[in-house]
């Protein structure tokens, strides 16, 4: 019991170029409000700086946030660095704008989840719950 | 029997609902409206159309003399893709042309670099070089049309191009007419898509106030845009108080350059929001018309009453669009697009209906630009100037849209006007927290969206998106590689030289880019001289 009762810490993250972050910042609040330890990357992040971000900060998952229809190229790409840098067992889920046949190759690509427009943040909220556990120190 | 009587002695005793009776941007509002909320001096506070303060509508005969303008936003793939579109909604009878530019334009990368990876083409129409812009416009005549061109930190460069195709058509510059974003204050606040700090930023845009005045003068050279700031969360007195204070903020900027408020003030335009709530949004019209005459008149002196007039373009508004049973956001964007109308704007976008899965199919964007033409030849309303006016409960809203925009004006102004109102995160912090605020509405049920949160139905989606086949991306970098090795380096170079020159010592940087894209300098190189003389913005991440 004691191993478990650190809390989730998460990067919210903004990879490539467009600027549509109200959606990533009323997940990073929401999840802040949930009790979790929140960290967000800002805007125009590159997959290698997330990555970098993501085990510098030791942080258990990383929900990223894409609107101009690039997450087939930078959510893979996230997954890649991550794993080279010894990240791989960081979970990964995203949401934005992701047409429904988009979904299974993300999905295969390791992405763990994809919340599409209309998502209620506790939908988020008890997802992490459910499926983010600490990583092991 | 007063309003106040009528509340208390007949209202109380009536029956209802046990909602909050609200807007969707949280506005409480009254039961009723009546005379008693317009106070003594009303007539002369609304006055007549094409009069001031122009609440009632810039032009005296509005729609009678001339119907608004259809202007489909417009941008995937490659220049040779979106010119096909453009002719497509041209034939359809859409009467201006409204570019949508890819996220590596728009921010000042070419195609090749790597941080355009996987978003070439994608979100709108990939312009690395004038070889793309001339492309885009191939058998279109621009003394024909009129182009909206959405750009903002590149939107310099990107004028220059469109010049430049100008130029090579024979068309003189004092022909073309157009539109340019070219708001980077609510880039800032909002869209948060930038290159350099705000004061370099508000320079360019100066520069290019400065320029269109003397050399394009049928140009609009920014579009103070609201637009942006609703669709990042603000309500409607935000997206009204900040839209101004930015407009503010430039006429300050171009005034202290020693440019003359008479001359520039008349090529100002602006660019609304049209959300959900239909009296909130007719309100919002209204009332930033007559603030706008007001701070041009008295603010800044402004004689010429065109300097007064608020002309602008509207968008119904993306965010209010869902995934969920699609087919309602056709009667969503009808009904934000009559506010629009019945709210007097000059230019009108629709959203197609399928926008939340991805960029518009063609049969949707048709049936957008329908819902335009139906209102415009079917329903009437185009009929009548102003049908709205003088109800009071239209006229109470604006009032109070107007008075609660001007509080936060003076707050604006009480930190030093808006350039340090960015610096210190104000309306940023303001409009997430408004956008935050609306999510646990919409999490919690009091605010209702159809097919989201109430009336759900198990769906499929509808299978025909459009989709950019990632091969562009390689062919779009291809193509700027080849430029880059065949064309005249030693021009370019030197042509490229010559803007950051002008950067540096503070020279109008458009003459100096109109030679440099000529010479086949590419957006990202520009860019990049920018970032060199400017420095880069780096996103505060505020919470």
């Amino acid at each position: 019991m004691a191993v478990s009762a650190r809390r989730l810490r998460i990067l919210v993250a903004k990879p490539g170029l467009d600027g549509h972050d109200r959606g990533a910042k009323i997940i990073a609040r929401a999840l802040r409000d949930a009790g979790f330890e929140v960290i967000y990357t800002g805007l125009h992040q590159t997959p290698a700086m997330i990555a970098e971000a993501a085990v510098q900060e030791d942080v258990d998952a990383v929900g990223l946030s894409v609107l101009s229809g690039a997450h087939g190229t930078l959510f893979p790409a996230v997954l890649d660095e991550l794993r080279s840098r010894g990240g791989g067992n960081v979970v990964v889920f995203g949401g934005g704008i992701v047409p429904d046949e988009d979904r299974p190759a993300l999905l295969a690509a390791g992405v763990a989840a994809i919340f599409t427009p209309g998502t209620s943040t506790r939908e988020i909220v008890d997802w992490v719950r459910a499926n983010v556990r600490p990583r092991a120190a | 029997m007063t309003k106040r009587e009528w509340i208390e002695r007949v209202y109380r005793r009536a029956e209802e609902r046990p909602v909050r009776f609200s807007t969707v941007s949280d506005m409480e509002v009254d039961p009723l409206y009546t005379a008693d909320d317009l106070g003594p001096d009303a007539a002369a506070r609304i006055g007549l159309p094409g009069d001031f303060p122009y609440t009632r509508g810039v032009y005296p005969s509005m729609y009678r003399g001339r119907l608004w303008t259809m202007r489909q936003f417009a941008g995937f793939g490659t220049a040779e893709d979106t010119n096909a579109r453009f002719r497509f909604l041209l034939a359809q009878g859409q009467t201006g042309l409204s570019t949508a530019f890819d996220m590596p334009t728009l921010m000042g990368y070419d195609a090749d670099h790597p941080r355009a990876q996987g978003e070439v083409g994608r979100e709108g129409v990939a312009v690395s070089s004038l070889v793309d812009m001339r492309a885009l416009f191939h058998g279109i005549r621009l003394d024909q049309v009129t182009t909206s061109m959405t750009v903002n930190c590149t939107a310099s460069i990107l004028l220059a191009m469109y010049l430049a195709v100008a130029e090579e058509q024979g068309v003189p510059w004092t022909a073309v007419g157009g539109t340019i974003q070219n708001d980077m204050l609510k880039e800032f606040i909002a869209q948060k898509e930038w290159i350099c700090p705000p004061e370099p930023s508000l320079r360019i845009v100066v520069d290019m106030i400065a320029f269109c005045t003397e050399h394009v003068p049928r140009w609009h050279p920014v579009s103070i845009s609201g637009y942006h700031i609703r669709e990042a969360g603000s309500t409607a007195v935000q997206e009204l108080a900040f839209t101004l204070a930015d407009g503010i903020a430039y006429v300050e900027a171009a005034v202290a350059r020693g440019l003359d408020v008479d001359r520039f003030g008349p090529r100002l335009s602006f660019f609304w929001n049209l959300h959900n709530d239909f009296l909130e949004e007719v309100a919002k019209l209204r009332a930033a018309r007559r603030m706008w005459a007001h701070v041009m008149r008295d603010r800044f002196g402004a004689t010429n009453p065109r300097a007064m007039q608020l002309r602008t373009h509207a968008q119904t508004a993306g965010a209010s669009l869902t995934a969920q049973q699609p087919l309602n956001n056709v009667v969503r964007v009808a009904v934000q697009a009559l506010a629009g109308v019945l709210g007097g704007v000059q230019s009108l976008h629709t959203n197609s209906l399928d926008e939340t899965l991805a960029l518009p199919s063609e049969q949707a964007v048709m049936v957008a630009l329908r819902t335009q033409q139906i209102l415009a030849e079917e329903s009437g309303v185009a009929n009548v100037v102003d049908p709205l006016g003088g109800s009071w409960a239209i006229e109470a809203l604006t009032d109070r849209l107007e008075r609660e925009a001007n509080a936060y004006i003076a707050r604006i102004d009480g930190l030093g006007g808006m350039v340090r109102a960015i610096e210190l995160g104000y309306p940023q912090k303001e409009i997430a927290e408004a956008a935050y605020v609306y999510q646990q509405q919409l999490d919690r049920g009091e605010k209702v969206v159809v097919g989201v949160n109430r009336y759900q139905v198990p769906e499929e989606r509808p299978p025909e998106l459009l989709r950019v086949p990632l091969e562009v991306e390689a062919r779009q970098a291809d193509r700027v590689r080849r430029l880059k090795r065949e064309r005249d380096g030693t021009a370019a170079c030197a042509a490229l030289g010559r803007v950051r020159a002008a950067a540096a010592s503070g020279e109008n940087l458009m003459p100096p880019l109109v030679q440099a894209v000529k010479a086949l300098c590419t957006v990202g190189e520009i860019a990049d001289a920018f970032r060199d003389v400017f420095g880069v913005y780096r996103d505060p991440a505020w919470l």
